[in-house]
């Protein structure tokens, strides 16, 4: 899919780009992004390490396994198949709370850690050492899709940046916005779990 | 209003001063835990780069073609007939590619009809609602050399649509 996904970009955006004339703009763009891309991971290599140096200090201490230990009836019910104490659940628990708190610098070496271990425990249950249905090697397990698809919803509570620009542009009240965010999160975020759920569902049959 | 801002200016002092304090409680030796975990952080940054030059072009490429602005108007007039205003779709089709072009065009949204107007509302909502699918899915996907994506992208555009619609409906009732 991803490959697919990535192919078609670049395809479209070329014949497009010929048919209307833009073919130099495309080779501009495709020199600069790849420029901007590099100045962006030198940007998130220092936030980035900043995190996970604290997020080690934060699990050395037991500070995540707290955590994920007060957050498991919600774990236990955006994953159930995942057993309870799996390392995968600490991961996940951390990448939620920065999230939630809108520190997605710090959301994603959590979410990369709890990709690394749910890939682990697809390799588990390939060897028939978990329970669980066994999937190709490359092929996203259950846990994997709901993660993501729970983390794409977004759950940031407060946008703050988007404060930050309202009352920039001269909003008479910027933050007005935050309940109304926060319930349209609560919807996209209920549609993200009922789909995830009418998925497995439908797997298992 | 004001407090919100001074908490969000807060929390990562806050955080920080939590995290250490609890590890000095817990006599870890926090310097060389930090550096452990800054040392893994680097290593994933530099492990994501390839993925990220890879998307980036691609997003810059679509982009630059104009083929986005072709699809937002052409989604746009047929939006409008479920009552999606077409002037935020957009913003609601870039937001899914890249989160700093989204919101170049959430100024551009401010700029024109106003940050407390229906359309301002709405845009600041459902940016608020939505995060970026395409960078998202790749990165974590790809760091863990998983191609065969199943049912990701449909949940995942379900669940964008969703919060798009309620910012509408949202920005409506606050008008």
């Amino acid at each position: 899919m991803l490959n697919y996904l990535w192919a078609g970009m670049i395809l479209t955006g070329i014949v497009y780009a010929a048919a209307t004339g833009r073919i130099p703009d495309v080779t501009n763009a495709a020199v600069d992004s790849a420029k901007e891309a590099v100045a962006l991971c030198v940007t998130m290599t220092g936030v980035i390490s900043l995190w996970s140096g604290l997020m080690e200090i934060a699990s050395a201490a037991g500070i995540i396994r707290s955590i994920s230990g007060k957050m498991q009836p919600l774990l236990k019910f955006l994953y159930p198949d995942l057993p309870a104490g799996h390392p995968a659940q600490k991961s996940i628990a951390a990448n939620m709370i920065a999230n939630f708190l809108g520190l997605g610098w710090a959301a994603t070496p959590a979410g990369l850690k709890a990709m690394e271990e749910l890939g682990k425990l697809e390799d588990d249950r390939r060897s028939g050492r978990m329970s669980g249905p066994a999937r190709r090697k490359g092929t996203a397990g259950n846990e994997m899709c709901t993660f993501l698809i729970v983390n794409i919803s977004s759950l940031q509570l407060i946008p703050v940046n988007v404060i930050a620009y309202r009352s920039q542009y001269g909003s008479v009240n910027p933050s007005a916005i935050i309940g109304a965010g926060i319930a349209a999160t609560a919807v996209s975020t209920g549609t993200a779990v009922i789909f995830c759920r009418m998925m497995e569902r439908m797997k298992k049959r | 209003m004001r407090i919100l801002l001074f908490l969000s200016d807060f929390i990562v002092p806050f955080i920080i001063f939590l995290i250490i304090c609890f590890g000095i409680l817990k006599r870890i030796q926090v310097y060389d835990t930090f550096v452990k975990g800054a040392r893994s952080g680097f290593l994933t940054v530099a492990g994501i780069l390839p993925t990220l030059i890879g998307l980036m072009t691609a997003v810059g490429i679509l982009r630059a073609s104009g083929f986005l602005n072709w699809l937002s108007g052409l989604l746009g007039r047929i939006t409008v007939c479920i009552g999606f205003p077409g002037e935020l779709v957009p913003l609601a089709v870039v937001r899914m590619f890249s989160s700093s072009a989204a919101a170049g065009l959430l100024l551009d949204v401010y700029k024109e009809y106003g940050t407390d107007s229906f359309l301002g509302l709405a845009a600041s909502i459902a940016m608020s609602c939505t995060e970026t699918i395409f960078y998202t899915m790749s990165v974590y996907f790809m760091a863990v050399k998983v191609t065969k994506t199943r049912y990701t992208l449909t949940g995942a555009l379900a669940a964008t649509g969703a919060g798009l619609a309620a910012s509408v409906i949202l920005a409506g009732m606050m008008i």
